[in-house]
């Protein structure tokens, strides 16, 4: 449950306590993008900590079979919670262009 | 719920580049700071901030009085409120009394002071069991408290942040703040170990 700490510098940075801070890059991108759009104004961190909040007990109240825990899926939901809220961002508007990114032919970021 | 089905229907991590994208389009972020929030989180913002602070405690009376009257003021003169460390409460670690925090509807932390929480601390298993059977799940992740050691359970679910100031391992009264900084760890500081003599 716990993970060893690193006795050479557990007081170090994040990473070197042997734990990665962010477990894939889009955690991080998704991490990033909640701080920065609280601190530029457009929702405020209640408003943000509220959506996680209701995110995570929709989740408790109806474990879908299936669905492993994944504390930035929820992280990610309520961004886009807040974000629809605001009239910023439709959950629509999402769903068009990830299914536009997902057409991209395999290998499109490493050219050659 | 059009919203849930496509939400898993595709990875998160195509949603979070199609987000990030819009966005951006909107300009609403530039993904030139996102690079640096994360930077700054991955590589600098960690429990560095908060051992300072406890060792601080330790070799400073007055200023221990201090932290454990007001948390705020006393991290304020250090420079580590900010985003999600706000307000913090500091409780103190003693033979008879063991404090440990948690946030059992979200992941409410101390971000400032210890870095953004690791996983066990965001799991729903440490945030459900830790409320009801602390003296186990402390047991579990290593630290065995005597029945006589009374344990109170710190909920960070609102505004304030809690911070322990852990025990002052034996065998240190001779040392420099500045040598038992390293010796601080994170877990102590959330309440679920001891700090070990060097």
């Amino acid at each position: 449950m716990t993970a060893p700490m690193d006795m050479e510098g557990p007081a170090g940075p994040p990473r070197s306590n042997g734990e990665l801070v962010f477990a894939e890059p889009w955690e991080s991108r998704a991490f990033g993008m909640a701080v920065s759009l609280s601190e530029a104004g457009v929702f405020t961190w209640p408003q943000f900590q509220a959506a996680l909040i209701a995110r995570i007990a929709r989740w408790r109240a109806t474990p879908t079979e299936g669905t492993h825990w994944n504390y930035y899926h929820h992280w990610l939901g309520a961004l886009e919670d807040v974000l629809a809220d605001r009239g910023a961002v439709l959950a629509d508007d999402i769903t068009a262009r990830a299914q536009a990114l997902a057409q991209r032919p395999t290998g499109h970021d490493h050219p050659h | 719920m059009t919203t849930n089905e496509s939400t898993e229907r595709i990875p998160a991590s195509l949603r979070t580049e199609a987000l990030e994208q819009l966005l951006t389009e909107r300009g609403l972020v530039d993904p030139n700071v996102l690079d640096a929030i994360i930077t700054d989180y991955e590589t600098n913002v960690g429990p560095l901030n908060g051992a300072r602070v406890i060792a601080k405690a330790w070799t400073d009376p007055e200023y221990r009085r201090w932290l454990l009257d007001d948390g705020t003021a006393a991290i304020k003169e250090l420079g580590f409120i900010g985003l999600q460390t706000e307000h913090v409460v500091v409780v103190e670690n003693t033979p008879t009394s063991h404090h440990v925090v948690v946030c059992t509807l979200c992941s409410c932390y101390p971000w400032q002071l210890l870095g953004l929480p690791p996983s066990w601390y965001k799991d729903p298993a440490y945030r459900a069991r830790i409320v009801k059977e602390p003296r186990k799940v402390l047991s579990e992740m290593g630290l065995e408290l005597a029945d006589e050691v009374q344990i109170t359970v710190h909920d960070s679910s609102s505004e304030v942040r809690w911070l322990v100031l852990p025990e002052r391992p034996a065998g240190t009264a001779d040392l420099p703040e500045d040598q038992l900084v390293p010796l601080i760890t994170r877990d102590a500081m959330v309440g679920v170990a001891r700090i070990e003599p060097p």
